[in-house]
């Protein structure tokens, strides 16, 4: 790349013009805000209580009155989604925040101290990379006992090697950076260059990391909850609900609707995270 | 469009026809263009034409849209582009031709010299397979003839041994080999028109005129007639037969080359002109008399570096990066280190900051010995003596704003309250001719020349007395050159600051420096004042770098007429 590639002035209003939001990715947008709104006031969205059902309407299809059916006690299954959502979407962000935040740590550590340090630490990662996420989620969540908020404490642990890499490596790139050393020059201290500078650098490449590992623990907890690592009924987490929906085969939608809600919040955070890595 | 700025910029029509209509039609010839993306118009009615066997020169600093013009008439232009007008090639529209119908005449009939060598080759493959893919073009079934070709190609743009060039891979050639590669690969299949962008701004003086040369003398051996895009005026006025002066896109001036030298009509040329320094030795001699006169008053030595030698172990062998080097400088003067790239300049100045020990020798600045001191009293003596980077695009941390960054050192050293520093910070930035409503923009938010200066307002803050540049005007536009050595040269003039200036631009050190080192191969191979050194120079080393400054002679340097001319009238 040439020292004059082009970094065109940039002030509010062409830069809101040069994002140019693609529309699948406006699309992600509106399904993310629409389950942050079911996690944050599951009352105004259904009007069908998650927990008491009807017994004479149990197992009956998609309808106008039951968007997702009913299920084998008559609750609608649209409420139990759109109330089993604070839940999910809570517990994936515990998940997050501790796998950014622990493997962000051992990540900056490593990579500025470097020498012993790097290498104590690497290790660690290594070891944590070399168990499959899921075994290591599974464990964890055995030892803590099973409810939803250790599901999301193991799903974080598991994840921390991911962003202990991502941090690592990012930390070396900036590390040598031209303008860490000006700020040594200017009498920055070692502990001042690392959090002023090298961390704010390089947690821009941690964030769409974040995004994507947010989806992904999602899943992660979803399929704990199914393994009836999470809650317990008549909690009802998406995957607890596809859970019990396999026992009714017969009545596919039971699967389906918490299914296609999972997929597609995943998606969409996916496709917001590889956009934010684009525009940075 | 009949627009107005064409009728301001050439009044009169003939002049810019005049060095290319003699033959019938031109070979290219460039109509009305205007080049859009999106909204944003880049190029707005350029028209110019040029003849077989002549060259043409587009001049214009980034953004001028001269490269954007060289890429409509190689029809390369980014998607979203959208060019208008006319581009006439060998009596082809090449705007109204099929993709199709067009890339047969695309490296073909119109070579491509790029600007930055070291990118433009695969590093995975040899340059012998990349050549024979360029070497597709020939109308030649035979392998073996093609590769004949293509070592006789390479002969011919002066590589000594080219059986080995094509078998080095892209990495194990130098820059200027590289280049003469490029040029090579362009020529082989012997195109009517040679468009060069650039060609020689990512290499070395010497190697920039070595490879200005070549493409002078190919132009005539082979008749081709050369599009030579350049922000720098002196060589364009070297090489080229006409010129087009481009600002934002408009021309400014257009016409022959010795007629736009001998007066340029539009302000912008003028400028330009001004701007160059070859061309321009003296034009800061107010305010750089008062470092001449400390220096003849026998100020005391601001900096002495003493016998100093610093080696480093690369695969097993020991490189002496710097040997036995030894200068000092007049506090409130400068002195400037040059040399090409390896000679050890930038190790000399790391050194001098104490960011590397030298294995031998001392270093003093204000008195103060720094070698072999530890980070934390080194700490101390920064306060004093700063540094100022060569790419300020890498220099400053993208995510801070410009207050942020300035008083960042400030901050650092706890140097007076907030308040004062604040006032420090807006003070230090009127300085370099900054305005307080840039202090919220980010590093990404301004330009190359605006950022440099907060490079140097950032270090400024402190009030040190010696400040080291890294050549800190190479990347940047001559225009914008011009504008931060004056604030350099007014700050020095007003504060009495020392400076080491490292660069490898003669005609730049010969303006503003008042002591000069010459570098090659880590050693000082000559010494003294600037004068002396530019007018008697003693070395041929510093004769060889001395005479690749581009002069500015207006008209074309003929093969057949070498450049000692240009040696003895450069320096002025």
């Amino acid at each position: 790349m040439s020292l004059l590639s082009p970094t065109a002035p940039v002030t509010t209003t062409s830069r809101l013009a040069a994002l140019k939001v693609p529309p699948t990715v406006l699309l992600s947008f509106v399904v993310i805000a629409l389950v942050i709104a079911w996690s944050v006031a599951p009352g105004l969205f259904t009007s069908h209580s998650p927990i008491n059902g009807v017994p004479a309407d149990k197992l009956l299809g998609p309808s106008a009155a039951h968007w997702f059916g009913t299920d084998h006690l008559g609750r609608d299954l649209y409420a139990r989604v759109v109330h089993g959502t604070a839940s999910s979407v809570s517990s994936a962000l515990i998940a997050v925040i501790i796998a950014a935040v622990a493997g962000g740590l051992i990540g900056l550590l490593a990579g500025f101290f470097g020498g012993w340090v790097d290498i104590l630490l690497a290790r660690l990662v290594d070891v944590l990379l070399a168990i499959p996420h899921f075994l290591l989620a599974v464990i964890i969540v055995t030892a803590l006992g099973f409810d939803t908020t250790n599901a999301a404490i193991a799903t974080g642990i598991s994840a921390v090697a991911v962003f202990a890499r991502v941090m690592r490596a990012e930390v070396i790139k900036t590390r040598q950076a031209v303008f860490v050393e000006a700020s040594f020059l200017l009498g920055g201290s070692r502990w001042h260059i690392l959090l002023r500078h090298v961390l704010p650098n390089a947690s821009r490449s941690v964030l769409p990391l974040a995004v994507l590992q947010f989806g992904l623990s999602i899943l992660v907890i979803a399929s704990l909850a199914f393994l009836g690592y999470g809650d317990p009924p008549p909690a009802s987490d998406w995957g607890l609900l596809i859970s019990i929906g396999k026992d009714y085969l017969k009545w596919p939608w039971l699967v389906y609707a918490p299914a296609f809600v999972t997929i597609g919040t995943v998606l969409s955070l996916n496709r917001i995270s590889r956009w934010l890595r684009q525009t940075d | 469009m009949a627009s107005p700025n064409r009728l301001i910029a050439t009044p009169r029509r003939d002049d810019i026809e005049a060095p290319s209509l003699q033959p019938a039609t031109p070979l290219l010839r460039v109509d009305a263009l205007s080049v859009s993306y999106g909204r944003q118009q880049v190029v707005s009615d350029v028209s110019f034409a040029l003849s077989r066997g002549q060259s043409l020169a587009l001049i214009g600093e980034s953004g001028s849209g001269k490269s954007t013009i060289a890429r409509a008439v190689l029809r390369l232009l980014p998607n979203g582009g959208h060019a208008t007008g006319r581009i006439t090639f060998d009596g082809r529209d090449v705007l109204e031709l099929s993709e199709r119908r067009f890339r047969p005449l695309r490296g073909r009939a119109i070579g491509f010299v790029p600007q930055d060598p070291g990118n433009a080759l695969n590093p995975v493959r040899s340059i012998g397979a990349q050549a024979m893919e360029a070497a597709a073009l020939l109308d030649e079934p035979d392998d073996r003839v093609r590769k004949q070709r293509i070592l006789e190609t390479f002969a011919q743009v002066g590589l000594d041994h080219p059986q080995r060039v094509c078998d080095s891979y892209p990495h194990q050639l130098s820059g200027g080999m590289l280049q003469r590669v490029l040029i090579g690969l362009a020529v082989l299949p012997r195109p009517a028109l040679l468009v060069a962008d650039e060609p020689t701004s990512a290499l070395d003086v010497t190697i920039q005129k070595r490879i200005l040369d070549l493409l002078t003398r190919l132009q005539s051996e082979l008749d081709i007639s050369l599009l030579l895009i350049t922000h720098d005026l002196a060589i364009a006025a070297e090489r080229a037969d006409a010129l087009v002066v481009l600002k934002d896109g408009v021309i400014q001036e257009a016409g022959r080359t010795a007629a736009i030298f001998a007066s340029p009509r539009s302000a912008y040329a003028r400028e330009l002109q001004a701007d160059v320094p070859a061309l321009n030795p003296d034009r800061y001699r107010a305010l750089r008399d008062p470092g001449f006169r400390r220096r003849d008053a026998g100020a005391t030595a601001k900096i002495e570096v003493r016998a100093v030698t610093k080696t480093f172990a690369v695969d097993g062998r020991t490189l002496t990066a710097v040997d036995n080097v030894s200068f000092a400088v007049p506090a409130g003067t400068t002195h400037a280190l040059v040399g090409e790239s390896g000679s050890g300049k930038t190790t000399t100045i790391r050194l001098l900051l104490g960011l590397e020990t030298p294995d031998s020798g001392t270093i003093s600045v204000a008195g103060e010995q720094l070698s072999g001191r530890s980070p934390a009293t080194l700490r101390a003596a920064w306060r004093h003596l700063q540094l100022i980077y060569q790419n300020p695009f890498t220099s400053l941390d993208p995510t801070w704003t410009v207050e942020k960054l300035v008083r960042e050192p400030l901050d650092r050293f706890g140097i007076g309250t907030r308040k004062a520093r604040n006032a420090q910070v807006r003070q230090s930035l009127a300085d370099v001719g900054l305005g307080e409503h840039l202090l919220a923009r980010k590093p990404g938010a301004l330009s190359g020349g605006q950022r440099q200066r907060v490079a140097i307002a950032r270090a400024l803050v402190l009030r040190p007395d010696v400040i080291v540049l890294d050549e800190p005007t190479s990347a940047l536009d001559v225009t914008v050159q011009a504008d931060i050595v004056e604030v350099l040269l007014s700050l020095q003039a007003n504060l009495g600051l020392t400076y080491v200036f490292v660069s490898h631009d003669l005609a730049l050190v010969r303006q503003l420096a008042h002591t000069v080192s010459v570098m090659h191969r880590g050693r000082i191979v000559e010494h003294g004042a600037v004068g002396e050194i530019f007018d008697h120079p003693q070395q041929p080393y510093t004769r060889s770098l001395l005479a690749s400054i581009p002069s500015g002679t207006t008209g074309r340097v003929s093969p057949s007429r070498p450049r000692a001319v240009v040696t003895a009238d450069a320096p002025g």
